[in-house]
């Protein structure tokens, strides 16, 4: 079970915003640019945020570059998943490559600052603050593979090989 | 049942009649990364214990984006690339060769080709009809040391485009209006795949503009038929031999049709700060620009620098509005050179900068000042791309921004041609 606060942004944070092109000459010291993470889209959340807490987001989170130190340092900063309605492809992979769960969901109902609980073996996020029950769309089976062994080099590292189950992902 | 060209290249590469939806792992021909996403590559390598790389010789390290080095964080990181280079037997392309989407069409890709890169405009060299896709630097790290990397066949969208542009409209405009149509997340995880007469008309360095914004719609690839444009172009790139014909069945099960008539199309541009807020250039005349940037993966080719030279031969940039140009690549630079465009650029009031991808990320080479706008050739104007949050980015083809670049504001190209 995940606890924390969520932080809400709006449509289409790009990762320009999450992790700023100008900044760009830290991405050797992810520590120090996670202190800027999402700087450009609430110049306030790198100090505000703490362990376990949520980013709320509505569609197309995280379009834009390949850079995974986005997810990266969002991972960094505590956060222990993210919540969104939809999520660009190239962000939504590197973060299942780092460990960091992204979940697909109706986020309109999630105020900033609501205490929420997700539960990832069960598809679903209750909102402590007002109530709310969401589900959440299945991670594809082979990035839950990933996503349980903490990250594709994990993975990797315990199977020795890329071979996957031959299946949907749905 | 027919195939799409997405499913076509992958049901090849891994070995197995696959369909949209289908996972697949297969073997990749090319994988790169670059200069910001390098160093991290090389780091999740390391981590993974890996003892070498599968294909030195097909694994390539690009330095395009912050170079020469601004600063010496950037010049540490670009250490590492070599050294990695110099352990493993990697391709290195040194400051100062051209931008890693460019060089790959130039050099390396070829039609049928999976290739993967720790750059989200990896999608360009889908012009030649490679499946060319966009990575973390993890993922990437994974395909150079295994030589393979895992997929999810995608659904495709058929982009239809039939009819002659006119008069100062091009595969800029064609884009542009596309992602604005569809919006930027109208395409999120699909293949487009561009076909109809004006795409078969198209020259290679128009179709890797419109391959380069695939991801601006959200798309894991934009791919165009290989024919005999194809052909012809690696064979001026002394690659004759790895040319084939690839196209989209005609039955192939498309999720969705888009059709564009060229001939409706008039100069498009992308307002601040998203790439699917489009609007016409002759409606945007009240913008007043205060730098014009001709360059990057999307337009700082040859033709593009010679559509720019045309509209600024014997003519001034506007004393309020300062031009950046820079060449995707360093063959770029000399066909223009002995072109006598950079002469006639320059003469008009540009700044030439060196083969790479300049102030297109915001690193340097063009940085704006708080409040200013810019009219670029590039492909995104998110907050802060260029560098300053309060910057504002307006997208538009090298005739647009050259001819807001001669009036000082937003201006449609037909007014000066």
């Amino acid at each position: 079970m995940l606890r924390g606060r969520a932080f809400r942004f709006g449509d289409h944070i790009s990762t320009d915003q999450i992790a700023p092109g100008r900044l760009a000459h830290l991405r050797a010291n992810l520590p120090e640019l996670a202190k800027h993470v999402l700087e450009d889209a609430d110049p306030t959340f790198a100090e505000r945020v703490r362990p376990g807490d949520f980013v709320v987001a509505g569609v197309n989170f995280g379009l834009g570059s390949s850079r995974e130190a986005a997810p990266a340092i969002i991972k960094l900063a505590g956060v222990s998943a993210i919540l969104a309605k939809s999520c660009a492809r190239i962000f939504f992979r590197n973060a299942i490559n780092v460990g960091l769960p992204v979940l697909i969901c109706d986020t309109d109902g999630i105020a900033d600052g609501d205490v929420l609980e997700a539960d990832l073996a069960a598809s679903t996020v209750r909102d402590a603050s007002n109530g709310l029950v969401l589900t959440f769309g299945r991670i594809p089976e082979v990035m839950r593979l990933i996503l349980d062994e903490g990250g594709l080099v994990a993975y990797i590292r315990k199977h020795g090989s890329l071979r996957l189950p031959q299946t949907s992902a749905g | 049942m027919g195939r799409t060209l997405a499913e076509k290249i992958l049901s090849e590469k891994a070995g197995a009649d696959v369909r949209a939806g289908d996972i697949v792992v297969a073997p990749v021909d090319w994988a790169f990364a670059q200069d910001t996403t390098g160093p991290l590559t090389v780091r999740q390598f390391q981590s993974g214990g890996f003892e070498g790389l599968a294909h030195p010789g097909h694994t390539i390290f690009f330095l395009d984006h912050a170079v020469p080095s601004p600063r010496r964080e950037y010049a540490n990181e670009h250490a590492v690339i070599r050294d990695f280079v110099r352990r493993t037997g990697a391709v290195l392309s040194e400051v100062g060769e051209g931008i890693c989407h460019q060089l790959m069409a130039e050099r390396y890709a070829a039609p049928g080709e999976l290739i993967v890169g720790a750059d989200s405009h990896t999608v360009t060299a889908g012009a030649l009809g490679s499946f060319a896709t966009g990575m973390g630097s993890t993922d990437v790290a994974v395909a150079m040391a295994l030589g393979q990397t895992w997929l999810r066949v995608p659904e495709a969208f058929r982009v239809q485009v039939t009819g002659a542009m006119g008069k100062g409209v091009y595969a800029k405009d064609v884009i542009l209006h596309l992602i604005g149509l569809i919006g930027a997340d109208g395409a999120t995880y699909k293949s487009l795949e561009f076909m109809g007469e004006t795409i078969d008309r198209m020259s290679i360095s128009e179709r890797l503009t419109l391959s380069n914004m695939a991801v601006e719609a959200g798309a894991k690839v934009g791919l165009c038929p290989s024919d005999e444009t194809t052909g012809a172009y690696l064979a001026s790139h002394g690659r004759g031999g790895s040319h084939r014909l690839l196209a989209a069945d005609a039955d192939a099960v498309f999720e969705r049709t888009i059709e564009i008539a060229a001939a409706d199309l008039e100069p498009t541009v992308s307002r601040p700060h998203t790439v699917d807020n489009t609007a016409l250039a002759r409606d945007l005349t009240g913008v007043k620009v205060q730098q014009a940037f001709i360059g990057t993966c999307t337009n700082g080719r040859f033709d593009d620098i010679a559509i720019a030279a045309g509209i600024l031969a014997g003519r001034k940039r506007h004393p309020s509005t300062r031009l950046i140009v820079g060449p995707a690549s360093k063959e770029v630079l000399l066909a223009a050179m002995e072109a006598g465009y950079i002469r006639t650029l320059v003469e008009a009031g540009a700044v030439l900068v060196p083969p790479g991808c300049a102030g297109c990320l915001g690193v340097h080479q063009g940085v704006l000042a708080d409040g200013e706008i810019c009219v670029s050739t590039a492909n995104r104007n998110f907050v802060g791309r260029m560098g300053n949050p309060e910057g504002f980015i307006y997208l538009a083809s090298p005739a647009t921004v050259a001819a807001s670049a001669l009036t000082g504001h937003i201006t449609d190209p037909r007014e000066v041609l």
